[in-house]
This record gives structure tokens, sequence and C-alpha cells, in this order.
């Protein structure tokens, strides 16, 4: 069984997927993580010594197209449609940690 | 204390397929801001993935061109990050199936060939590009899907010119295969590079630091070199080193903290449940794999041992493919392989340089280079005429027009020489008097004034043995 | 003229007749749910177009041979159309219009069917009482206190209300099956891959497959023939031919092997065990042989399920960031404030919590003990289904274990929550195709039966789900209009 985890670790994995929680909000929703953990933990319990898992269930294998450029015409509607944009690129708040860039 | 240098290589290759990776949006660059993009380069909701056929092909194909194990069941894996220009929140890479594994190449190193081994090598989506401004930045979405290979070395390598042996190596050898343009400046080879260091004899590996923004080869040895150092003497302080990622800084040539590294990072990888398995059957390797050019090792030896080509020579001409397809054209057209050799080496690479441009991008022909060796070969031009020719063959002229036009050829039959040498011995006897006496010098001005009755058409060679023969009577 | 409960085939002779145009189906469609919605509140969006549409369908004569052309339906609000917003119930997508079509949606309209709005569900498909939804919570045409199930209970709801005589659902882990089941309609899962999910907002994508809610069972074969196929935009579709599933619908299920797991009928409303046994009977009497299985991996169905199916929500919800489309927040100065702001405004309780555990059941630490581990139990389950279909045609169980439960009271707990699907979610654990119909009444709410088939057998479900609608009249009742 894994140990229950706190608010702090609430918080983490809230960063991670890039929610933010009330600190009104904290309290239910780790006690709903742990809930759903406890069940999660069941789990551990199912022994699948040997077993593959299986990620799909579709009956397609090897699947591709061939190379052949297309243009769908969407640019217009795409940037139309974009919260900010400016001469054609997609406007956010400055980036200032560029580690994840390239 | 002395101290021994790991490095290990992540190599980015942008592949040159006509359409991205998982849509059809053209791949290609410089046009206007997210032009070739769609709603799948977007992310938009329920759009989904489908796998160019191509880059598969291509990913066995470097594969094979790195001796690699190929994996018969690749799926890919979704790697979960948040960054504009990652418009689903996930790259769709290769985590648990790399397209091979355990491969090498072989490279030349001061100290003779060495084997270095490469981990993985996958293929995966590019990011689109973000622009930064004081304020704000900007996303284009060009770039984003576009095929890319990263190729994993292992932390084979323990001296800065070993890297860049190594990047040179797997340059030429993905340059060879095609699928690539391999050129860092342009972006289409990106390295990023892990480098530790520890006591010599200690079994346990250093901390490693990241290493990036090295736009060259020689950024990539420079940077380590530095780092080399720097870490000698943080450990030598008695100091630690730190996870951490380190950017290079051009105009010092000293490197930087970018970030240090607190824990692992959380990707969070799981299978693409939107694309089915790839089966790679034999068939398919084996047609990719008779459908490969030949590595540019294979064609140095052939060069230096069928054709009897220096070395050195056989080293410049394979530097490209292009370059050494077409020296291959040349010799097959019927040129000497060494004057072929030496004209490419000399010429042509001079005139790249001077150009600052590729040989695929210019007008000049293996024919026409052929056409005008050949015309060297039977004394048609003299080397010095040759110049001129080249430059005609640069403009993209016939060569052979081009001397016909000109009147450039050589004047090499001794039954019009002769006449002409016998009046110039008429004309000028104090000469003759003189190299009769033993003044030698005088052979130099009779030779002048016959290539000057002969507008500098006259075969030297020829006119030096006529006139000998003349002169010793 | 009354249209609300005629089948598709008497629509469609009356619109070949020329006894209504198929502007007045879709105008008396229209206006209907205009009435109607003020209780039930089944639709997000209603289309403004869809009058043009049935004039441009009346202007070039209904194609006799055509069976949905000029027939009015509706989508789940989480298949994407350019023509009228995509909202998936989220703040998130509130104003969100798709530039593109879903193949599903295209595949309808070509066929000359009208669009008339976009349905209700829980917000991005999450939960199984539409009550989940950002903008309003649908009522059951049965009793307006109860749910109509979720998530695609506005399609169920306005299906069984009359408002329209063939939605779109989507099914995850019962979302088109349980919402059937608890409005008394058709709602058929098909084998994943049978449809295209080009176009349909993914929830958990190795699970999610659109079909249809219906009146009927016929109805809703003829449905499935329209939108199943292969689709080049969606790898994972199956190229395996379409057979017509109306084609041998009425052949009877004579000699029919037709299995009850013993694990499936715990904990059962005493009402609903009543009907099933009686669903039994009716098999057995019309000549099908029926029997207990075993299908010992289902009980750990649900847990599994919810590893699995947050692991892909998570990572697909990644997506919806405020960048490229919908909801942005407006006051972000910095990037990480961006996202964080438009993720935690944009997204509803339920869904940041699953995305949560999603997240966890993939993280590092997690991802061998609850993710991976949950995709071995699949292979397990999938075991379970081939041992019984190795001798058997048809699994059948309830759909639900209860009926229509009522409005707010299971809003807190998000285990008993997910315990709602515990019948449903081994089909989509195992890809096979599953169909509820109703089978029954507990205090005048529809009980709801499950039959389930062999992958990409289809057409043996719709045989015997036919049969048993002949030979039984629960169908053919109508929802007294909230029970009043």
């Amino acid at each position: 069984m894994a140990d229950k985890i706190t608010e702090e670790q609430t918080q983490h994995i809230a960063g991670l997927a890039k929610l933010e929680l009330k600190q009104a909000e904290l309290p239910e929703f780790t006690q709903q993580l742990n809930d759903l953990l406890k069940m999660l933990d069941t789990l551990e319990k199912v022994d699948t010594t040997g077993v593959e898992p299986t990620y799909t269930v579709t009956d397609q294998i090897n699947v591709t197209r061939k190379d052949i450029a297309e243009d769908w015409g969407e640019r217009d509607a795409l940037l139309k449609n974009a919260p900010d944009t400016s001469d054609g690129l997609i406007k956010v708040p400055a980036i200032i940690d560029e580690s994840e860039d390239e | 204390m002395n101290f021994e240098t790991t490095i290990g290589l992540e190599v980015h290759i942008e592949l040159k397929t006509n359409s991205k990776i998982y849509s059809p949006s053209a791949a290609q660059f410089g046009d206007e801001p997210n032009s070739n993009t769609n709603v799948i380069d977007w992310g938009y909701p329920g759009t989904l993935p489908v796998v160019n056929k191509q880059v598969v092909a291509d990913g066995i194909t470097a594969a094979l061109a790195l001796h690699a194990k190929i994996e018969r069941h690749p799926h890919f894996d979704r790697k979960n990050y948040f960054y504009p220009d990652n418009p689903k929140g996930y790259q769709v890479t290769q985590n648990d199936t790399p397209t091979a594994r355990d491969g090498w190449i072989e490279v030349d190193t001061k100290n003779g060939k060495k084997k270095i081994g490469i981990e993985e090598m996958h293929i995966e989506e590019d990011a689109g590009k973000n622009t930064h401004e004081q304020k704000y930045s900007y996303v284009d979405l060009n770039r984003q899907g576009t095929p890319l290979i990263e190729i994993v070395s292992k932390p084979d390598m323990s001296t800065p010119q070993q890297a860049y042996d190594y990047l040179e190596g797997l340059r030429q050898r993905i340059q060879f295969t095609g699928i690539s343009d391999v050129k860092m400046e342009e972006g289409s080879m990106r390295v990023d590079v892990n480098v530790s260091i520890r006591p010599i004899g200690s079994k346990k590996l250093g901390q490693k630091v990241e290493l990036k923004n090295l736009n060259s080869f020689n950024y990539v040895k420079k940077a380590l070199e530095y780092e080399e150092q720097r870490q000698q003497q943080v450990l030598m302080a008695g100091g630690e080193i730190n996870s951490e990622t380190r950017r290079f800084d051009e105009t010092n040539g000293k490197t930087e903290l970018m970030r240090v590294k607190e824990g692992k990072d959380d990707y969070r990888y799981f299978p693409e449940p939107d694309l089915p398995t790839l089966s790679i059957s034999d068939e398919w390797i084996d047609e990719l794999k008779d459908s490969m050019p030949e590595m540019p090792a294979k064609r140095r030896d052939r060069y230096v041992n069928q054709l009897g080509v220096t070395d050195y020579d056989a080293m410049v001409i394979t530097q490209t493919k292009e370059m050494s397809d077409f020296y291959d054209k040349m010799v097959e057209l019927g040129a000497d392989p060494k004057l072929a050799a030496n004209y490419l080496q000399d010429n042509v690479n001079a005139y790249l340089n001077d150009n600052q441009t590729n040989l695929e991008d210019t007008k000049i022909t293996p024919e026409a280079m052929a056409t005008m060796i050949k015309m060297i070969m039977d004394d048609t031009i003299s080397s010095k005429m040759a110049k001129k020719v080249f430059k005609a063959v640069t403009k993209g002229k016939d060569p052979k027009q081009f001397v016909e036009e000109k009147g450039l050829v050589q004047l090499s039959d001794p039954k019009k020489l002769q006449p002409i040498i016998d009046g110039v011995l008429n004309d000028n006897q104090q000469s003759v008097d003189d190299y009769h006496n033993g003044k030698d010098r005088a052979v130099g001005y009779l030779v002048g004034q016959i290539m000057k009755q002969t507008h500098g058409q006259a075969n030297p060679q020829v006119v030096n043995k006529l006139l000998k023969g003349s002169l010793d009577k | 003229m009354n249209y609300l409960n005629k089948d598709l085939n008497s629509l469609h002779q009356m619109l070949v007749n020329k006894e209504i145009s198929a502007v007045d189906l879709v105008k008396g469609t229209l206006s209907n749910i205009k009435d109607t919605d003020q209780e039930i509140e089944a639709f997000n969006n209603l289309n403004d177009r869809a009058l043009e549409d049935a004039k441009a369908v009346d202007a070039r004569g209904i194609d006799a041979n055509n069976i949905l052309d000029g027939i009015p339906l509706a989508l789940k609000d989480n298949i994407v159309t350019k023509e009228l917003p995509t909202t998936a119930s989220s703040n998130m997508l509130k104003n969100f219009t798709s530039i593109y079509d879903a193949t599903v949606a295209k595949k309808l309209s070509d066929l000359g069917s009208i669009n008339v709005g976009k349905t209700n569900m829980d917000e991005f498909a999450m939960g199984s009482s539409t009550e989940n939804s950002a903008f309003k919570t649908t009522h059951n045409p049965w009793d307006y206190s109860k749910v109509p199930g979720g998530s695609s209970g506005g399609s169920a709801a306005a299906v069984a209300s009359g408002e329209v005589p063939v939605a779109l659902g989507s099914d995850t882990g019962g979302s088109i099956r349980q919402p059937a089941s608890f409005t008394g309609i058709v709602g058929m899962k098909p084998t994943y891959g049978r449809v295209s999910r080009w176009g349909l907002i993914a929830m958990a994508s190795s699970f999610d497959q659109i079909g249809p809610l219906t009146k009927n069972v016929f109805d809703n074969a003829l449905v499935l023939n329209a939108i199943s196929g292969h689709d080049d935009h969606d790898s994972t579709s199956s190229e395996k031919e379409v057979p017509d599933f109306t084609e041998h619908i009425q052949d009877g299920v004579k000699g029919m092997k037709i299995g009850i797991p013993k694990e499936y009928v715990n904990k059962l409303a005493p009402d609903v065990s009543e009907a099933i046994q009686n669903a039994a009977e009716t098999f057995k009497k019309l000549g099908a042989q029926v029997d207990w299985v075993s299908m010992p991996n289902s009980k750990y169905g649900v847990t599994a399920y919810n590893a699995l199916q947050t692991a892909e929500a998570s990572s697909n919800l990644e997506r919806f960031d405020g960048i490229r489309y919908g909801y942005r927040a407006s006051d972000a100065k910095t990037l990480d404030e961006l996202y964080i702001k438009s993720r935690s405004e944009g997204f509803g309780d339920e869904v940041k919590r699953r995305i949560m555990l999603g997240t966890l059941s993939l993280s590092y630490d997690n991802v061998d003990k609850y993710y991976k581990q949950a995709a071995k139990i699949r292979t397990l389950i999938i075991n379970d289904f081939k041992k019984v279909f190795a001798d058997h045609d048809l699994i059948l169980s309830p759909t639900s274990r209860v009926t229509a439960f009522t409005i707010g009271v299971e809003d807190q707990d998000p285990i008993e929550m997910y315990m709602n699907d515990i019948l449903t979610i081994p089909a989509n654990m195992a890809g096979v195709p599953a169909m509820s119909q109703i089978a029954g009444f507990s205090n005048s709410l529809p009980i709801g039966m499950q039959l389930m088939g062999k992958p990409f057998d289809e057409s043996t479900i719709y045989k015997a789900g036919y049969a048993f609608e002949q030979n039984t009249d629960f169908h053919k009742q109508t929802p007294k209009m909230g029970g009043k």
C-alpha cells in the first residue's frame, strides 16, 4: 500500500498538470485523490505474472500514409480562432525559461 | 590528480521529407508563419496523427547506416510537457521501442580508427518555433511535426576531439544516405552534449552536465574543452559538480549555467493510443538496404586503393555525397582519377569556398569537368588554359565550345610548330649564339618569343623539346 | 402532425411520398425542441442553419434509396462541426467553433441528414449523470428529478423525449449505454475501430467510440450503417468490411448461445435483477440457449479502467492550454500564469480530478504500479471475453445495477460515481461491441439490458436485440414527460 499523499504532493501533481488548487479546495482534493489511490492500490494484488500489457484494442497494424504534402488551406481560420495573434504568429506572454526550447 | 572525461552526444537530425511526420502539411521552412500548418499541427480537438511511411523508411535507412539493430514492432509514445511550441502538450516520439538500438560508427581519429557506439535511435516530431520579445513571445508552428531522428551515442568518447570526429563521421554517413542535409548552420543537425569527468581509475562516472546552444562542431569541441577545465577546477577546489544544463557562449567560449536540474524530469511517457504498432518486414529492410548509397569509408577505400588517389584527396572528395557522386561520374566519363581528384580538391573547392555555395547549387557539371580534364589529358589545352576553361564551366558553358570560340586550342603539332621555331631562331641569331656560349637563359627568351608568335597557344612541352632539338642540331 | 415517435422507415416513407418535406420535419423538430427542452435541457446549441440545410434537401429532392436523407438528428457536443460550436460542455470551449467537421458529422450530412443541434454531456465526457456539464443539468424525460445518465445524457434525453429520432453519443466506459439504459432507448457502442474518431474530442483514446442512440434497434442499425468504416484520418479505424447491419436483423435468435456472467449480477437492484431474468427467459423462449458464464477479472475492471482512462485523458486534455484556441485567462502576466489560470478556470472539478489522477498514474514513480499493471489487467479482461466467446455468441447483463438516480445525490462521491460504470466498462476494456436497450421498468423508470458481442459482430447483437424488441413492448412506452 502506498503512503498517503500529502497536500504538498497534491499541489505538485497539480503543477505538473498546470492546474492550481485554491487553498480551500486542497484538503478535499487531497482526500479524494487518496481515496482514488487506495482504489488503484488494489491493482497491485492482481497476479499479472507473464501477462503482456494491452495498450490498444485496434485491429489495425502498420498504418501509414504516403509522403505527399497537402495544403488544407486552414491557416486563416486557425489564426482567427486563436485568442491572440500578431502578424500570423500566435502571441503569448514572454517565455522566460528557454530550457525546454530545442 | 588526473581526470578522464566521458562524453555522450544526443544528435537530432531533421529528415528532408515532403510532408510532416504525422500530418500532411509541407515540411519546409522560410514560408510565412503558420502557413504550413493544419488542424493536426495545431493540436485541434478531435484531430489524430497518421504516420508518414517515408519517415519510417528513413529511420530504417539511418539505422542501417549506423549498423544498428532494427526494432521490428516499434510503437510510438507520448512525452508530456507544456510549452507553447508543443501544441498537443505532448510530443509523439519513441521511448519503449526506438526504431533501432545498439549501433556503431567508426571514426578517424588522430590515433587511428575508433568505434563509437550508438545506444539508440528513434523517430519523432519536431516542435514549432518560439521567438521572443520583451513582453511577449510568438509561436510559429511551421516546424511543428517536421520529422526528426534522434541518435543517442554511448558515452564512448573521452576527448573533445573524439566528439568532433564522431560528429563529423555521423554527419557524413547520414549525409550519404540522403535522408537529411545534416547542416548545423541550418538547424537540420542539432547537438546536445553530456559530459562528466572522474579521477583516473575511479569506477564510478562523475556527475554529468548537459551542454546546449552548440551551433557548430567547433563549438562542441570548444565547449567540451572549456567544460573539462571548469569541472577539473571545481573538483580540485573540493567542490561538487551539479546536475545542470549549461549554455555555451560563442562570444567568450565559456559555458554558463542555464538551470539546475531538480530531480527527474517527469514526462509521463506512455504508448500513443492513436497510432497502431508498426511491423517492419525483412523484405522492406532488404529493399532499403539495396537502395542505400555506398558509404563514405567504402568510397575512400575505393578511391585510394583502386584509383590511386591520395588519402587526403579521398577525404576531401567524400565530405559530401554530392561531391563524391560528382567525382564518380567524372571518372566514369573517362576523366583521369588523379587529375579529377586534383581539380575537385583545388579548383572546385576553392570556387565553392569563394562563393559560399554547395556543389549541387552551382552550374558545374561532372560532364563538363570530365570533358575539360580529357582535353588536358590529350594536350588539347594546357593547364594554364584550363583555368580559363574552368571559369567558363562555372558559368555553365560547354568547355569544348568555349575552347573553340576563344581559339584556345593548344598548338602541339610539331609540323605546325617547327616552322614558327625556325623563324624565331632566324630572327634571333644573338640568342642562338648566347645559348651555344652556355647562356641557358637564352632558351627562356626564345620560348617567350615562340609563345608570343602563337598567342600563347603553343604547347610549352612540345616547344621546349623542338627548340632544344633545333638548337642542338 | 406528430413525428415524434415515428421510426426512421416511416419518416423516410413520408418524405419520399411528399407527405411532409424536410423543412416540415426540421421545423417541427425545432419547435418541439424549443418546447420540450425548457424542461429537459438536452441541447447546448441549436443549429441556426438547420432550416437552410433542410431547404437544400427539399430543393434537390429526397433520395428514395437513402434512408437518412432529410432526417433531423443531434450530435453530442464533443463531436466537432464547422456549423455550430463544439463545447464538450466545458467553459474551456464555451465559445469554440471548430474549423473542420468530424468524419461522422460529414458522413451524416453527406447523406442529407440535418444536424439540428449539439447535446449536453458531462464535461469532456467525464461522468455518468450529465451533471458535470459546465452549462446545464439535463433531466430524464421519464422523471425530471432524475438524471438521464451520462456522459451522453443530452443525446439520450433528446431521443427519449422525442426531440430527435436519432442522436450520436460517445462511449468510453459506458457513456452511450448507461444513459440509453436510464432513458429507455437503444444505445450502441460499436467495436473499437468500427467508427472513425476523427473529430471526436478525445477523452481516453484507446477506449472512445462514437455510436448511435435511437428509439429502436432497427433504427440503430441503420445509423451504424451510415457512420461505420475505415477513415484515412484515423489510423485505429478498422479496414474490415462493414456489413449491412439490418440484413439479417430479422433472423431471430434460434440456436444462439447467450452467456450471463455470474459476476455481473451482484448487487443488482431487485427490479433490475428480475428484468434480466425475464430477458433471459424471453431469449430462451425464442430458441436461444442461455447459461451462466464466468468473467472473473471483471471485478478489476473499474479500477484498472480508472488508471488507464485518467492517464490517457490527462494527456489528451493537455492541448487545452489557452494558447491556440478556446478559453484563455484574460489577466495572465506570465506564460505559466496563462497555462495555470486558463486551465484552472476552464476545467471543472471532475475534469481536474481525473487529470490529476491520470498524471499520478503516469508519473515516474507510479507508472509501473498503476498504469502498466492496469494495462496487464486489461489483457486478463480481454482473455475472459475470448474464453466466453469461444462458445457463446453473446453476453447478456444489465447495463447498470440501478435505474436513473436522483439529480444531486451522487455529486459528492467520485468513487461511487465511477462504480456506475462497472457493467459497461469491460466492453470498452476489450473493445467489443455492446448495446443497451430497454428490458423493463422499475417505479416507472426504464431498466436497461446490455448485449455484448464478439469484435466486429454488431450484427448478432442487433439480431438478438431486434428479436427481443419484437417480443416485448417496453420500447413502445413513451415517457409521460417528467412523470407528470
